[in-house]
């Protein structure tokens, strides 16, 4: 495809889209300069998503205008955004999971040649990737990737078309902080040699700060202000975000804990992924009652296949996992008399029936005790009276208990998974990405629960691709490479650096893993 | 309209139109054949349901179907895709029909339930063994029902040939017919069999089972998400053999029924599709246990309806099983409609934030 390769500029002029009653955005007017990142911040809910949607076609605005180049412009479709140069990057990956990345990236860019020549393909396509910061393996499917590794492959996708406005949903959520340098820097540099324009919907600030150029902040569909980033700060901006002082540091005091003994204890896990290869390669932890360990990595070095062996999920080949001195193999009995909870990650496909009822969801670890059943009979109105007890209190924003899990939004699936696992006592907490997708006050309030949890005497994993997160909650952090941790430390002063250089590399010998005490991290 | 009303409304509607549209196609079908649709499609429902006459045999052909159509639909509410429903019912009938020659059976009531019990064990053996496989071994369950049913029909009609052959019976081989006094009469005032209570008995007791029971509810968990199922620790593996495993005892006792209520014998005629059709029951009932019941009616009124059209209008009775193909087909196209449906006037709401 030839598209002049020059970056546009992008003006909205009261851009405003309503859903029945429903303002998402109100008269919103920010301006992109050419060859700039500018970032875009909002909570869930600010109508940033609902925006760039009009911007790519997807949605069509009910009144306002959109001057690309300095061109009023009417997008009816997608297809026509694409074909003026803009590109997205959803939050919500689009690849087909099927097919290879090489057969995606070959649909990427909308024009198949009737027969397809893949040695040829293939060599360009190699070519290609060369060319960007991110390299996948061409015949690996989307399925056996993992979140990170997706994310690459739609921005791989994107890139393929050398589009000159390119608007990214949240790319880095899922990448470690190198690898987010090593994006968002490649993004950067492409777009002040004029090739594109970007757009950044993000919630970090760090990524703002250092990254974009300029920044529009959004609340409940207003477009609260725009500054070059020069000009702003972290405070300033959390506050225009949320509409009042936010606080940057924990959200609960870390009380300090008595020393107890491992609660959990992994003792040389082995384990396959799903492709048969060893994803798990003697991978060994503890964690003791009133402590946060982290579990640091890069997505797709076996966190994901840790969490479902330790949910019982999938089988062990060797090793072993005890929790309170017992062999845990997960089953119903052991989760309740040991107070095992758990949050995965993609709560809506790892721990919801997606068709049955919010109520139902909530039940789903204590359908069957004495309070809600009888001799093997349910108790409908006590689930409901709990349903709607944990709805409250928890902050779930739904219609009813009885609608159905699928039709909440990601973050509500989060904090319906959330009142199921957190209502009653948890002694042993298996936590995986937590706040993926989520805006900041959900994510605040899972960190604030994630620290109750902890002060109370349970013992929390917290495997997670954000590494900010685990420095702030975690008492230690733990990385895992290849399947196996590489490197131990106590959180307090960790070294970023060295944290993400052990989980950027996969030494073949495998040394016993560094531990650094604390004299050692403060010399 | 709540958010449940809605969806019910939705779920019950895409069946109806389906059938509709099969009924309208199937029209269409006759027309091109010469015969007057209009007149085809008032025969249809004259045979079905137009007297009491038709009553019966509509009511006559559902009883089996329901049984059948549990075989189907109990193991998908566990997830599982399971057509071998044929196998079991030629299993159940088998096992009835043999108890007699294993054991003195006796007489009246209990040896009537004597060997229905027997059918329901092989049904139920039948359907374990494809859960079985699936869950141990990882074979598809649809793939080994079909098969272990083909397997079980050639194994029947060996045995009827064979060793369990009634001497008696010439021109079309058969086992011993079963005492009269452990033959399962009609209901009383009605031509039909008491097959069709247990049917209906087992479509609402299975219904209740799945919506009111923590047995029922754990099963419904298995089938729409075995990973959360995992995590919340309910033991999958017992869950869908067991689910396989009632479906098949409800299909072996319409065997059984087959047998005891309508052929007196265990002979080929009991091979007459009826697992199969009970396939599209289930498809037609959304796997719902409770709206089986209409949907065999229905079913069984298109087959009653069959006799009808061929003495009045010439078409061979064998044309309804056009029908029933048309409506196969509609039903699994209906399902690409699933929540797409839109009440004409009304917007959809953005979804919550």
């Amino acid at each position: 495809m030839s598209l002049p390769a020059n970056a546009m500029r992008l003006e909205t002029i009261g851009l405003t889209k309503r859903f029945g009653d429903f303002v998402a955005l109100d008269g919103v007017s920010i301006k992109v300069q050419p060859g700039t990142v500018h970032a875009l911040l909002g909570e869930n809910g600010a109508g940033k998503s609902t925006l760039v949607k009009c911007l790519s076609g997807y949605h069509a605005a009910d009144a306002g205008a959109l001057i690309l180049d300095q061109r009023e412009q009417t997008l009816a479709s997608p297809t026509d955004a694409r074909r003026l140069g803009i590109g997205m990057v959803y939050q919500h990956f689009t690849v087909v999971p099927g097919m290879t990345v090489a057969e995606n990236l070959l649909l990427a860019t909308g024009e198949l040649p009737g027969i397809v020549r893949w040695p040829r393909v293939r060599a360009e396509l190699a070519a290609f990737m060369q060319s960007t910061p991110f390299q996948l393996d061409l015949d690996a499917r989307p399925v056996d990737l993992s979140a990170g590794q997706k994310q690459k492959l739609e921005i791989l996708k994107q890139m393929r078309l050398r589009p000159r406005l390119l608007i990214l949903d949240e790319p880095t959520s899922v990448l470690t902080p190198q690898e987010a340098d090593e994006v968002l820097g490649a993004l950067r540099s492409r777009a002040h040699a004029g090739e594109c324009s970007i757009i950044l919907i993000t919630h970090k600030f760090r990524e703002v700060l250092a990254y974009a150029d300029e920044v529009s902040v959004l609340r409940r569909g207003l477009h609260v202000a725009s500054a070059p980033v020069s000009t702003v700060t972290q405070a300033s901006l959390a506050q225009q975000m949320v509409g009042e002082a936010v606080s940057a540091t924990l959200p609960i005091e870390r009380q300090a804990t008595p020393a107890a003994p491992a609660r959990l204890v992994i003792h040389d896990l082995h384990a396959h992924g799903d492709r048969g290869t060893p994803a798990l390669q003697g991978f060994s932890l503890d964690v003791a009652a009133g402590e946060i360990v982290g579990v640091a990595g890069v997505s797709g070095n076996g966190q994901r296949e840790l969490m479902q062996a330790l949910t019982g999920q999938r089988r062990i080949l060797e090793g072993s996992i005890h929790v309170a001195g017992t062999p845990f193999r997960g089953t119903r009995t052991q989760n309740r008399e040991l107070a095992v909870r758990s949050l995965p990650e993609e709560p809506l496909l790892n721990a919801c029936v997606p068709e049955m009822s919010l109520a139902d969801n909530l039940s789903l670890r204590t359908f069957d005790e004495p309070a809600f059943a009888h001799l093997g009979w349910r108790k409908p109105g006590a689930l409901r009276s709990l349903a709607a007890t944990a709805i409250a209190a928890f902050g779930v924003r739904t219609r009813g208990p009885d609608e159905a899990i699928r039709q909440l939004s990601g973050g509500n699936i989060q904090r319906v998974v959330l009142a199921r696992e957190l209502s009653g006592r948890a002694d042993l907490l298996l936590v995986s990405n937590p706040t993926f997708g989520l805006d900041f006050a959900a994510t605040r309030d899972i960190h604030r629960r994630l620290l109750e949890a902890r002060n109370a005497g349970c013992a929390v994993l917290l495997i997670s691709e954000d590494l900010d997160e685990l420095m702030l909650l975690a008492d230690r952090i733990a990385v895992i490479s290849a399947g196996r941790v590489v490197l131990t430390c106590p959180a307090a002063g960790a070294d970023r650096q060295a944290l993400g250089a052990a989980m950027g590399g996969i030494p073949h010998d495998y040394p016993p893993p560094v531990q650094l005490s604390e004299t050692e991290i403060a010399a | 309209m709540s958010p449940r009303l809605l969806a019910t409304i939705e779920a019950a509607a895409l069946p109806i139109l389906a059938v509709a549209a099969a009924l309208l196609a199937f029209g269409v079908f006759a027309a091109w054949g010469g015969y007057p649709p209009l007149e085809v499609w008032r025969l249809l429902f004259v045979g079905a349901f137009g007297d009491a006459f038709s009553w019966q045999n509509s009511l006559q052909r559902a009883a089996p179907l329901m049984l059948t159509a549990l075989c189907v639909a109990i193991p998908a509410q566990a997830g599982l895709m399971v057509i071998g429903g044929e196998g079991a019912l030629v299993v159940g009938a088998l096992a009835t029909a043999a108890l007699p020659y294993l054991m003195t059976v006796p007489p009246s009531l209990s040896g009537t339930l004597l060997i229905l019990l027997a059918s329901v064990l092989a049904g139920a053996a039948f359907g374990a063994l494809i859960g079985a496989m699936r869950q141990w071994r990882g074979v598809n369950e649809t793939i080994s029902g079909l098969l272990l049913a083909y397997l079980v029909i050639n194994l029947f009609k060996h045995v009827v040939e064979g060793p369990m052959r009634d001497p008696a019976s010439l021109n079309k081989p058969s086992t011993r017919p079963l005492d009269d006094s452990l033959m399962i009469g009609t209901i009383p005032g009605m031509d039909v069999h008491w097959g069709l209570v247990w049917g209906v008995v087992a479509c609402v007791a299975a219904s209740i089972w799945l919506a009111f029971t923590t047995h029922g509810f754990s099963t419904r968990v298995v089938g729409g998400n075995p990973r959360a199922a995992g995590l919340v620790g309910l033991p999958a593996h017992r869950l869908v053999i067991t689910a396989c495993a009632i479906g098949g005892a409800a299909a072996g006792l319409s065997g059984g029924f087959e047998v005891a209520a309508v052929h007196t014998a265990a002979n080929a005629s009991v091979i007459s599709g009826l697992g199969y059709a009970g396939i599209l029951v289930s498809f037609v009932a959304r796997h719902q246990p409770l709206a089986i019941i209409p949907v065999a009616i229905v079913l069984g009124g298109f087959g009653a309806a069959g006799s009808l059209l061929q003495r009045r209008l010439g078409m061979p009775d064998a044309s309804v099983q056009v029908l029933l193909g048309f409506a196969f087909v509609l039903i699994l196209a209906a399902e690409v409609g699933r929540g797409r449906l839109r009440l004409p006037g009304r917007a959809r709401g953005a979804k919550a934030p």
